[in-house]
């Protein structure tokens, strides 16, 4: 299927048509309402005094100076946590506010409520904190021969293998088939990859408004509403049911809302001043907010025979966790998982390790391990067919997976994956001919800045495809909960706690329930844990499946009671959960039942590029794209993930680094930190391969991860073409390219 | 101190801190919160308005600056319409160039801005005009595509 079609009709819609977003309206009119633009009469603002050392003891913390200020209605340390002085997502290893060390540059110390947010600034800069700077640990290299920033080693004890080292959150082996095999061509890289930030353009916040009765209601902006609650309410020391999160317009999230921000800051600053207390980070407050991508070094061997097909692939994977654990132990898994990309190898030794440093701490982020991986295992696949004389297509299509092969893991491929098929449409999509010169130089490398008429450009295509998994894995138990309220007249209103965060998931929502009641008169109640239960978050390209997994059998439920009932009114919740996954053992790193990964997704990328090698400079020319959606849902939707994700991909490769010194953040603002505008992005041709995945609801997969895990590799995959250098780290700078 | 200026056709008067934003002024003092603060460096468009015709970014106006002119937000922009939106409103939605949309309202003032200096662009031109106006989730096909409909159903 080609996307080239434009929404046919405003809002009603069922699966598998291009229907307009519900919420576009007031998007493009400024009418709707993001979690920074609320506010209330009474309300006081927020503001975090955070830490200007990646490590320090905190010695004393004198918030006296800040009380004195006018307008300063609350300053708090951690010493007012009124429960749990920790949280995480995973492992509750972060302080709500420094306790006696910071651990991370921007770290939170002190909170601050006042009437005006300048005077909120003021007094947080008031505050006086003596710290006692300690020798920091940014080499991640080197991290495991530190002294512990954890001493009580908070990732022990949770399945994984036993790795008695300092500082490391996960270490995972996969060791499948002989790793000693040999093959007839050896070929050997080692490849790294920067931190990239999320840089979604709404920054954290939200609204905190106590209840009056010792509870309180938060509005923000967050993917999984009720894994902030369950993480909120012990350091409040209040009941789940005390603390009600609705969600407030996000504008982007991408993995990096997935943490906790300032929930419980305004929280607390709201409960302790007893009035609504709102919190909104600016951009260089952003940057310290929300964890970022991994950054990672990676050593490959790819070993195959003369024929080019795969015997054996030895992977060793570093990543750079930073200060807390957040998610590293599941992003650990996934770079080991599908290090060696879409292809069938029988023999394999992988090894993988998260580490602890005083680094900015690194999370979830659209790709989630798999990125840093396919741009290793991808330059090694060219590097191999440059190797054995093979056309780099060929090689690909030559080893790819198929349904009944096994992963390293040892999972075999029981539903969908057509890397095949995949492969040889994005290879097919025609390739634009060469631009002649002279041109506009808004058409060459260097752009506006007008710094070549073509001379010293040269062109390049690449190629490169990639894979991760759909859903949560692992064993988790991983569910969505979705209510359908059907009333008399034949309407409904569906309540669902999926979070919206640009995706679209409103859409799929309405489209399933309009599907399955067989009526245009479904409205979305507002997204809350207060009257439905969990949906799980809005992430690993998840949600689209689970909500419409939970919405089609609550609206089949409510079917079945309304006809039970003969009328009436009818009122049924349901939990949706995928087939069971299991852990993978710690010692071998092979899958302990069936599946550790529910279903996996496949996108190819060819691209062609320019580069200026006289001054450095690249351009993405072209992309086309072929990519596995199972079933689109919502064809318009579908293409807006894959070119957005596209477009991340392209910022990794090319421009894209969050930058640090002794473990402070160097660029933390949209001048010094570039992402890609309209002049960097090139026109995509898009493929969708439909291959329903048969464990899913409708045959669906998730669409937004893999377009940004092939990107990057793609890319550098045509840099490399057009300059022959062998460009092993991500993002490419001008001397990289530049001969 | 007190400044009187005309946003979106309306006479508006507030009491503003010397050290606030025309941003600023426009969310937080005349409820005009259509304007969105992303970067506060006049990096990514998102606070995009007109100030006496000419595209701005509001985070770069010191509100006082603004006193005695003239500003159109995005919540001044309409349409002959039955629904009331200006074309480029209508040509985002339907295209599907909003996704979170944290962007669409700088990025709907740079593009009606363009359209009303050069009804027809090319894509070369679309591109250049609203390369000022960062969007972290579209990747710009579909808001090229928005731009060329809107273009379109001008003429």
């Amino acid at each position: 299927m080609t996307v080239t079609e434009t929404a046919r009709t405003l809002e009603l819609g069922r699966i598998g048509e291009s229907v307009a977003r519900p919420d576009g309206i007031p998007k493009t009119t400024g009418e709707f309402a993001y979690a920074s633009d609320l506010g209330r009469p009474d309300m006081l603002w927020g503001d975090t005094l955070r830490s200007p050392h990646a490590h320090a003891r905190v010695v004393s913390i004198d918030v006296a100076p800040a009380l004195r200020l006018p307008g300063v209605h609350a300053v708090l340390t951690h010493a007012d946590v009124p429960g749990r002085p920790t949280y995480g997502l995973e492992f509750p290893d972060q302080p709500v506010l420094a306790i006696d060390r910071v651990r991370y540059f921007g770290e939170p110390v002190a909170l601050v409520a006042a009437e005006h947010p300048e005077q909120a600034r003021r007094a947080a800069a008031a505050i006086v904190v003596d710290y006692e700077q300690l020798e920091a640990v940014t080499a991640m290299d080197r991290a495991t021969e530190m002294p512990p920033l954890h001493p009580e080693r908070p990732t022990m004890g949770h399945g994984y293998r036993d790795d008695p080292r300092p500082n490391v959150v996960r270490h995972i082996l996969i060791r499948h088939g002989d790793p000693e095999t040999a093959g007839d061509v050896s070929v050997e890289g080692t490849y790294e990859v920067g931190i990239q930030d999320q840089a979604f353009l709404g920054p954290e916040a939200g609204l905190a408004v106590p209840d009056g009765e010792g509870g309180v209601d938060i509005y923000v902006a967050t993917q999984w509403l009720h894994v902030d609650r369950d993480q909120v309410a012990p350091c409040l020391a209040l009941a789940p049911e005390q603390v009600r999160i609705h969600l407030a317009g996000v504008g982007g999230a991408f993995g990096g809302r997935e943490d906790l921000s300032m929930q419980i800051h305004a929280a607390m600053l709201a409960l302790h001043a007893k009035r609504p207390v709102k919190i909104v980070y600016d951009r260089e407050e952003s940057f310290t907010g929300h964890v970022h991508r991994h950054p990672a070094t990676i050593r490959c061997e790819h070993r195959a025979t003369r024929e080019g097909r795969l015997v054996c692939v030895r992977m060793d994977i570093l990543l750079d966790g930073g200060a807390y654990a957040s998610s590293s132990t599941a992003v650990t898994s996934n770079a080991a998982s599908f290090a060696a990309g879409p292809y069938r190898v029988d023999n394999a030794l992988i090894e993988a390790t998260s580490v602890y440093t005083n680094n900015p701490p690194c999370g979830a982020m659209r790709g989630f391990g798999a990125v840093q991986t396919c741009f290793a295992a991808e330059a090694q696949m060219d590097k191999l067919a440059d190797a054995l004389g093979i056309d780099p297509v060929e090689l690909r299509l030559l080893n790819a997976l198929e349904p009944g092969d096994r992963l390293p893991t040892g999972q075999v491929i029981t539903g969908s994956l057509p890397v095949r098929e995949v492969i040889r449409r994005a290879a097919a999509i025609p390739v634009p001919e060469p631009e002649e010169l002279p041109r506009d130089p808004i058409r060459l490398p260097g752009g506006a800045g007008n710094t070549t008429r073509g001379e010293g450009v040269r062109r390049g295509v690449g190629f490169a495809a990639g894979f991760k998994n759909i859903c949560y894995s692992e064993g988790f138990d991983d569910s969505c909960a979705a209510r359908i309220l059907l009333r008399a007249d034949g309407g409904a209103e569906v309540h669902c706690a999926a979070a919206e965060v640009g995706q679209g998931v409103v859409n799929v929502i309405l489209q399933v329930a309009r599907t399955e009641l067989g009526t245009d008169d479904v409205a979305l109640a507002p997204h809350t844990t207060a009257t439905v239960g969990s949906a799980g978050s809005s992430s690993a390209s998840r949600m689209t499946w689970m909500a419409a997994g939970a919405v089609r059998d609550a609206c089949r439920a409510a079917l079945e009671e309304r006809e039970r009932r003969g009328g009436g009114e009818v009122d049924v919740e349901r939990v949706y959960r995928h087939p069971r996954t299991q852990p993978l053992d710690p010692e071998t790193g092979q899958v302990t039942g069936e599946r550790a990964h529910v279903a996996l997704a496949v996108a190819a990328m060819r691209v062609v590029a320019e580069v200026d090698v006289e001054l450095g400079l690249g351009r993405v020319v072209w992309v086309g794209t072929a990519q596995d959606v199972g079933r689109a849902v919502n064809p318009l939707a579908v293409r807006g993930q894959i070119e957005g994700g596209t477009a991340q991909g392209l910022g990794l490769a090319l421009m894209e680094e969050l930058q640090t010194r002794d473990g402070r953040i160097l660029n933390a603002s949209f001048t010094d930190y570039l992402l890609p505008t309209a002049l960097d992005m090139p026109p995509v041709e898009l493929d969708l391969v439909e291959d329903p995945e048969p464990d899913a609801p409708y045959g669906v997969k998730g669409v937004g991860e893999p377009p940004t895990v092939v990107s990057t590799a793609a890319i550098v995959s045509a840099l490399r073409d057009a300059t022959g250098r062998p460009l092993t780290r991500v993002p490419v700078r001008p001397d990289d390219i530049c001969l | 101190m007190r400044i009187a200026l005309t946003v979106n056709g309306e006479a508006r008067e507030a009491d503003v801190w010397g050290g606030e934003s025309l941003l600023f002024v426009l969310r937080e003092r005349l409820d005009l919160p259509g304007s969105k603060n992303a970067c506060e460096q006049g990096e990514c468009g998102s606070c995009s308005v007109l100030l006496d015709g000419e595209l701005v970014c509001a985070c770069l106006v010191l509100g006082a600056q603004a006193d005695g002119h003239e500003v159109l937000t995005v919540e001044g922009l309409d349409g002959a319409g039955p629904d009331g939106l200006h074309p480029v409103q209508r040509a985002f939605v339907d295209a599907g160039a909003v996704q979170c949309g944290f962007c669409t309202p700088g990025l709907v003032v740079a593009a009606a801005d363009l359209l009303m200096r050069d009804p027809q662009p090319t894509d070369d031109a679309i591109r250049e005009a609203l390369s000022g106006n960062v969007c972290r989730c579209t990747g710009y096909g579909t808001i090229l595509d928005a731009v060329r409909t809107a273009a379109g159903s001008r003429r």
